[in-house]
C-alpha cells in the first residue's frame, strides 16, 4: 500500500469488522438489498396498503376497506385487463416468429459479424421509447413519409392506419423486439452444433431437427424471452397512448388516470396490485423453473 | 441437408435480418427527415430543406436546462449504481451463500416490473414519506430499476472470473483492499465499463420513471412527450435525433474501446 495509507487502513479495518459479522456473500449483497428494500419493497408495501384505503383518500392510516376492489369488479375494468393481456399475448406470438431467424443467424450464420449486428439491436434500448414511437407517427401520418411518398409517386390519396388497435400491437412488437431476441439468442447458443449435425446425419429432416432437437434445447431462452415480452407488454402504456391515439384504454392507462386525472389513489393502487400479482406470479414461476447460473454462464 | 439448401437458408436469414434492422431504424430516419424541414409542420416529400430548427433548438435556454437535468441525473445514477452493482454482482455470481437463489430472483424482479407502475408506487411512497419531488427523487427511482440491470451485466463478467486469482494474491500476502484494487477490479473492468455505459444510457432515455418522480423538474424524454401530445414543433424530432445520435456515439465508442483494450491484452 502507498501514500493514502491511513484512510485505506481504516477502510480495511472497517471492512474486516463487518467481514467477521457477515460471510462474503451477504456482505456484498447488502448495499443492493438495502436499495431494493427502500426503493422497491417499501413502495410496493405502500401501494398494497393504499389499495385498502378509503376511496379518494390520500391517507393510509385508517380502517382497511375492500371498497376499491369492489369498484373494480363492478365496473368495466376487466375490459382494460383483457385488452392488455391480449395485446401482450399477440406481441409474444409475433415476436417469437420474427426473432427466431435473426437469433439463429446471430448464433450460426453471421460469425464474427454477430457482435456488431447485436449492437444494432441493442442501440434502440437506449433511446426513449416515446421518441422511437414518434418516428412511426411521422412515418404513418397523413402527409408523412409513407402516405406523402405514395401520393408523390402514384398520385393516390390514402387514409392513415394510425390510432387503431392493430397499431398498438405494431408499436409493442417494435419496442419489445430486443427483449425477445436476446434471451432467444442465448437459448439457441445453448444448442450444441454436434447434436443438430448428428440428428441430420441420422436422417432427420430440417423440420424434424428444428422440432425435436433445436426447439427443446433452446426452450429456456425462448421461455424467458416470451415471459419478458409478455410482462413488459402488460405494463406497456406509451404504445396505446401515442400510436393507439387513446382509441383503447389499456390497464396501465386506467391506473394512470386513477392516479392523475381522477385523483383516486386507492383505486389506482388496487388496480396496480392486481397487475403486480399477474406479473409477479408469472416472473417467479418462470424463473424458478430454470437454473440462472447455468443460463448466464453460457455466454 | 444439402449445401445448396443451406446456402439458400442462410441468405434468406441474412435478408430477413437486414429487413428487421431497416425496420428498427426507419423511425429514426423519419425523425431525422422531420428535423430537416424548414416549415413549421412536417410534410413529405420535403419542399424546403433547412437547418433552422436545429439552430433554434440549441439556442433555447429551456433545452439547455433540460439537458442539464438529464445529464446530472444520468451521471449520479451511473456512479452510484456501478458501485452498488459491483458488490451486488459478486454476491450474485462469485460467492456461494445461503439465500443466493432468492437474492438472484429479488434482483431480477424490478427489471421485469412494469416501469409505469413502479414509478407510481414510488410516487406514492415518496408522498407517504413527505418527500418533495424533484430530480433527486428521480435519481432514486432510476437507481431502483437500473442498479439490478447493471448487476446483471457485471455478473456475466463475474461468472467468467477465476476465484483462484484472488486466493493466489491473498496467499502472496495481499490484504483485502489490495486484492480488490490489484486483482478483482482490473479483471472485471470490461463488465464494469459496459455496466456504466448501460446505466448512463438507460437513465438518459428513461421516461416512465421520470414522469412520476421528477416533480417540477423535467428531463429530455418528459419534455419530448409533453410536446408530442400537445404543441408539436420541429424541435421534437431535432431533440429525438440528438438523443439517438448521442446514444449511438456512446455505445459504438464504448464498444470500440473495449475491443481495443481486449486486443491489446491479447485475448
Amino acid at each position: 500500500m502507498t501514500g493514502a495509507a491511513p484512510e485505506a487502513a481504516s477502510v480495511t479495518r472497517g471492512l474486516s469488522v463487518l467481514g467477521r459479522l457477515l460471510s462474503p456473500g451477504p456482505r456484498n449483497a447488502s448495499p443492493l438489498l438495502l436499495l431494493l428494500a427502500i426503493g422497491f419493497v417499501a413502495p410496493l408495501v405502500a401501494i398494497v396498503s393504499f389499495s385498502f384505503g378509503e376511496p379518494r383518500s390520500f391517507d393510509v392510516f385508517q380502517a382497511p376497506t375492500l371498497a376499491n376492489y369492489r369498484t373494480i369488479i363492478e365496473e368495466t375494468f376487466y375490459q382494460s385487463f383483457l385488452w392488455s393481456l391480449s395485446f401482450a399475448a399477440l406481441t409474444v406470438v409475433f415476436l417469437a416468429i420474427i426473432c427466431y431467424p435473426v437469433a439463429y443467424g446471430l448464433v450460426r450464420v453471421f460469425g464474427r459479424w454477430s457482435n456488431l449486428i447485436t449492437l444494432f439491436f441493442v442501440l434502440p434500448l437506449f433511446i426513449s421509447e416515446n421518441v422511437r414511437l414518434y418516428g412511426w407517427i411521422l412515418f404513418f401520418i397523413k402527409g408523412g413519409v409513407l402516405l406523402g411518398g405514395i401520393k408523390a409517386l402514384f398520385g393516390v390519396d390514402m387514409e392513415s392506419v394510425l390510432f387503431t388497435p392493430p397499431m398498438i400491437v405494431f408499436g409493442m412488437i417494435y419496442v419489445y423486439l430486443p427483449f425477445m431476441l436476446f434471451p432467444m439468442t442465448l437459448g439457441l447458443s445453448m444448442v450444441p452444433t454436434d447434436v443438430t449435425e448428428a440428428a441430420s446425419d441420422l436422417g432427420a429432416s430440417r423440420w424434424q431437427v428444428f422440432r425435436e432437437v433445436e426447439l427443446p434445447l433452446a426452450m429456456p431462452g425462448i421461455t424467458i424471452g416470451a415471459m419478458l415480452t409478455f410482462v413488459l407488454g402488460i405494463g406497456a402504456i406509451t404504445e396505446a397512448k401515442v400510436l393507439g391515439g387513446q382509441s383503447i384504454i389499456v390497464i396501465t392507462h386506467d391506473i394512470e388516470i386513477a392516479f392523475t386525472y381522477s385523483q383516486n389513489w386507492p383505486l389506482g393502487a388496487a388496480l396496480s396490485v392486481l397487475l403486480m400479482l399477474v406479473v409477479g406470479v408469472l416472473v417467479l414461476a418462470v424463473l424458478s423453473r430454470f437454473d440462472l447460473d447455468r443460463i448466464l454462464r453460457r455466454r | 441437408m444439402t449445401d445448396r439448401g443451406k446456402r439458400t437458408t442462410n441468405s434468406l436469414i441474412v435478408a430477413w435480418t437486414a429487413a428487421i434492422i431497416v425496420f428498427i431504424y426507419l423511425p429514426a430516419v423519419c425523425g431525422l427527415l422531420a428535423s430537416l424541414t424548414g416549415s413549421r409542420y412536417f410534410l413529405f416529400p420535403i419542399q424546403k430543406w433547412s437547418l433552422v430548427w436545429w439552430g433554434k433548438t440549441f439556442a433555447s435556454l429551456e433545452i439547455r436546462s433540460l439537458l442539464d437535468t438529464s445529464i446530472t441525473i444520468a451521471l449520479i445514477v451511473t456512479t452510484v449504481s456501478v458501485v452498488i452493482a459491483f458488490f451486488g454482482a459478486l454476491a450474485f455470481a462469485r460467492y456461494n451463500w445461503r439465500g443466493r437463489k432468492l437474492y438472484q430472483r429479488l434482483v431480477l424482479l424490478p427489471i421485469f416490473f412494469p416501469q409505469s407502475v413502479l414509478g407510481l408506487a414510488l410516487l406514492l411512497w415518496f408522498n407517504t414519506l413527505g418527500m418533495e419531488l424533484s430530480w433527486k427523487t428521480a435519481v432514486l427511482a432510476h437507481l431502483v430499476w437500473i442498479t439490478p440491470v447493471v448487476t446483471l451485466v457485471i455478473s456475466i463478467q463475474v461468472y467468467s472470473f477465476d476465484p483462484a486469482l484472488e486466493e493466489a494474491a491473498e496467499d502472496l500476502g495481499a490484504n483485502r483492499w489490495q486484492v480488490l484494487r490489484e486483482v478483482t477490479l482490473p479483471v472485471l473492468w470490461p463488465g464494469i465499463f459496459s455496466g456504466a455505459l448501460f446505466a448512463f444510457l438507460l437513465s438518459w432515455g428513461n421516461f416512465p420513471l421520470s414522469l412520476f418522480t421528477t416533480g417540477a423538474d423535467s428531463t429530455v424524454p418528459e419534455y419530448l412527450y409533453a410536446k408530442m401530445v400537445a404543441g408539436y414543433t420541429p424541435g421534437v424530432p431535432v431533440m429525438g435525433t440528438v438523443s439517438t445520435i448521442g446514444a449511438a456515439i456512446l455505445l459504438l465508442g464504448g464498444y470500440g474501446l473495449i475491443s481495443l483494450v481486449r486486443r491489446r491484452r491479447g485475448h
